[in-house]
């Protein structure tokens, strides 16, 4: 995959989507300004967060105005971009549009939704059923949104399917402020999480997050790239809104398989006879 | 003293807070901040961080003194505000309090107590109206947790700095702060009558309550395994039982629910509902 990457990371209002999608125009014109292939924003990106009660009230359909504006947009840049989606049975997801040549590429919808501690999205949304690559012009890509990344099902079927980049939009908070590490708790956990993820599934990590605070909690930032050999090669530093761009060298990748062949390596088909035994075991 | 565990990076800690002062005020149109200051070391770490997130000139530091209050309360209070450059005034609660204490006739300690916070809240509120800014509070998260605040009174304000912080922790960012010593080296008190202090009334240190909560509420370790890393099973009973007790102060008030859809319990958002 060779792209230059345009990596967003915005401040949106709780709720506000015409505010929002000016954020995003407004990136979208930075990204196309820079010659950016793919401008990536964080989860949720259009809506914001800890929505609640407001989540069917900024539910979007795939053909609303605010995706409608970004599509004709992604005929200068591809896009991904975070919404709550409205499914015409009624049932919402957590989902992140890849937008491309004035099409909607492919939807992800968050498989694994938060709900434990501080998050309650089981509550509001409906989770994903599936990991579907995106073919985009620039490359494989496949999509984590935030919690799909603290499994390893996603980007392992994802790594199977022979993508070349893991997209992990995020809505992170910061938190952990002990002097037994440096930084953000949250920040290292994240690190360690995404450094694994790239060098297990050898593709370059994509990680978008958002800032701000909603009602005390504050976003932690911290955009960051890291590529397949698990080396962070760029990440915007604070908590501040911003933007970073890399250009994304697919020999990079290439010398990382090469050097250890992974996915040759891999054994997938042990996996569907032990979930077979495990099936019957359980029953 | 050991922090065990409870130590914090305080330049982040800093950075998270005058962020969130500044974004959760913004928000609401407010660049402006006002704070109870008493000359204690939570109202001194609070209107410190407002100074610096909002700038001192647009901060009011209102002291309230009652005629027991000690008067080194106030020198202390002043030396804060005059540290920070805030803008500075005294509202004595003297004869508001008096007014009712005299014609109700209420000797009753703690009632009397609860009085001069609530005046206190009243004077705040009503100055954020002159000031046009927001009351920002200065309760600590071992206050919070052990309820040791006057419902609608020092634990009333439109945003909580501190409330996350125990105070072990507040006193590493007032050092952090720069903040006078005499401020960071008295007895906490609440000075709402001669000679309390807060860990006399308590029964416990704030030094054990901090290690007790970090393990109890940060980090969920169950009554046993506090036996066994040594803590009296009767202060562990004690601070639980004002856990629990104390619940009712960090909540808004119970509503009835009458309807299909009731404030509070299936009318859900935030408070920065589109901002």
């Amino acid at each position: 995959m060779d792209a230059k990457i345009h990596l967003a990371q915005l401040e949106p209002t709780l709720g506000n989507l015409d505010a929002n999608l000016e954020l995003h125009l407004d990136a979208v014109d930075g990204a196309c300004g820079e010659g950016a292939d793919i401008v990536l924003f964080p989860e949720l990106s259009l809506s914001g967060y800890f929505l609640k009660d407001q989540t069917a009230e900024v539910a979007l359909s795939l053909d609303a105005a605010p995706l409608a504006r970004l599509r004709e947009r992604s005929r200068e840049v591809s896009i991904g971009v975070g919404f709550v989606e409205r499914e015409r049975d009624g049932r919402r997801f957590n989902s992140y549009a890849f937008l491309e040549d004035g099409e909607t590429l492919h939807v992800h919808r968050k498989v694994h939704l938060v709900t434990y501690g501080m998050f309650e999205e089981s509550r509001d949304l409906g989770p994903g059923e599936r990991f579907g690559v995106i073919e985009s012009r620039h490359g494989r890509l496949g999509v984590l949104i935030c919690e799909d990344a603290w499994h390893l099902t996603g980007g392992w079927l994802y790594f199977l399917d022979g993508v070349d980049a893991l997209v992990v939009p995020s809505c992170s908070p910061a938190r952990g402020v002990s002097s037994d590490g440096e930084g953000l708790g949250s920040s290292r956990k994240w690190s360690a999480l995404l450094g694994a993820q790239a060098i297990l599934f050898q593709s370059w990590v994509l990680y978008v997050n958002r800032v701000g605070c909603e009602d005390g909690v504050t976003f932690a930032g911290e955009s960051r790239v890291i590529d397949a050999f698990g080396d962070e090669v760029a990440r915007l530093e604070g908590l501040d809104r911003g933007s970073l761009s890399v250009t994304l060298d697919s020999r990079a990748t290439e010398r990382a398989r090469l050097k250890t062949p992974l996915r040759r390596d891999e054994k997938a088909w042990i996996v569907r006879r032990e979930l077979e035994r495990l099936e019957e075991a359980h029953r | 003293m050991n922090g065990a565990g409870l130590d914090i990076q305080v330049e982040l800690v800093e950075a998270l807070l005058l962020r969130f002062l500044r974004r959760e005020a913004g928000k609401f149109g407010f660049s402006r901040a006002i704070v109870g200051l008493s000359g204690g070391v939570d109202s001194a770490v609070t209107a410190a961080l407002a100074a610096r997130a909002f700038g001192p000139r647009e901060v009011l530091a209102v002291n309230m003194p009652y005629r027991t209050s000690d008067p080194s309360s106030a020198v202390d209070a002043a030396a804060v505000a005059g540290a920070l450059g805030v803008n500075a005034r005294t509202v004595d609660i003297s004869a508001m309090a008096d007014g009712y204490f005299s014609e109700h006739e209420i000797e009753d300690r703690g009632r009397r107590g609860n009085v001069m916070a609530r005046c206190r809240m009243i004077v705040l509120y009503d100055l954020s109206a002159e000031w046009g800014g927001l009351v920002i509070g200065t309760s600590n998260k071992t206050e919070l947790l052990l309820g040791y605040s006057t419902q609608f009174g020092d634990s009333a304000s439109a945003l909580n700095p501190l409330g996350d912080l125990y105070k072990h922790q507040i006193y590493q960012l007032a050092r952090h702060l720069e903040l006078p010593d005499e401020v960071i080296d008295k007895a906490p008190s609440a000075d709402l009558f001669e000679g309390q202090t807060d860990e006399a009334e308590l029964g416990f240190t704030y030094e054990e309550a901090d290690r007790l909560l970090f393990l109890l509420v940060d980090e969920r370790h169950d009554a046993l395994e506090l036996a066994e890393r040594g803590f009296d099973p009767k202060l562990v009973e004690g601070v639980v039982h004002r856990i629990i007790g104390s619940q009712y102060k960090r909540l808004p008030p119970v509503v009835a629910k009458i309807s299909d859809r009731t404030v509070n319990q299936d009318f859900r958002y935030l408070r920065s509902w589109g901002h």
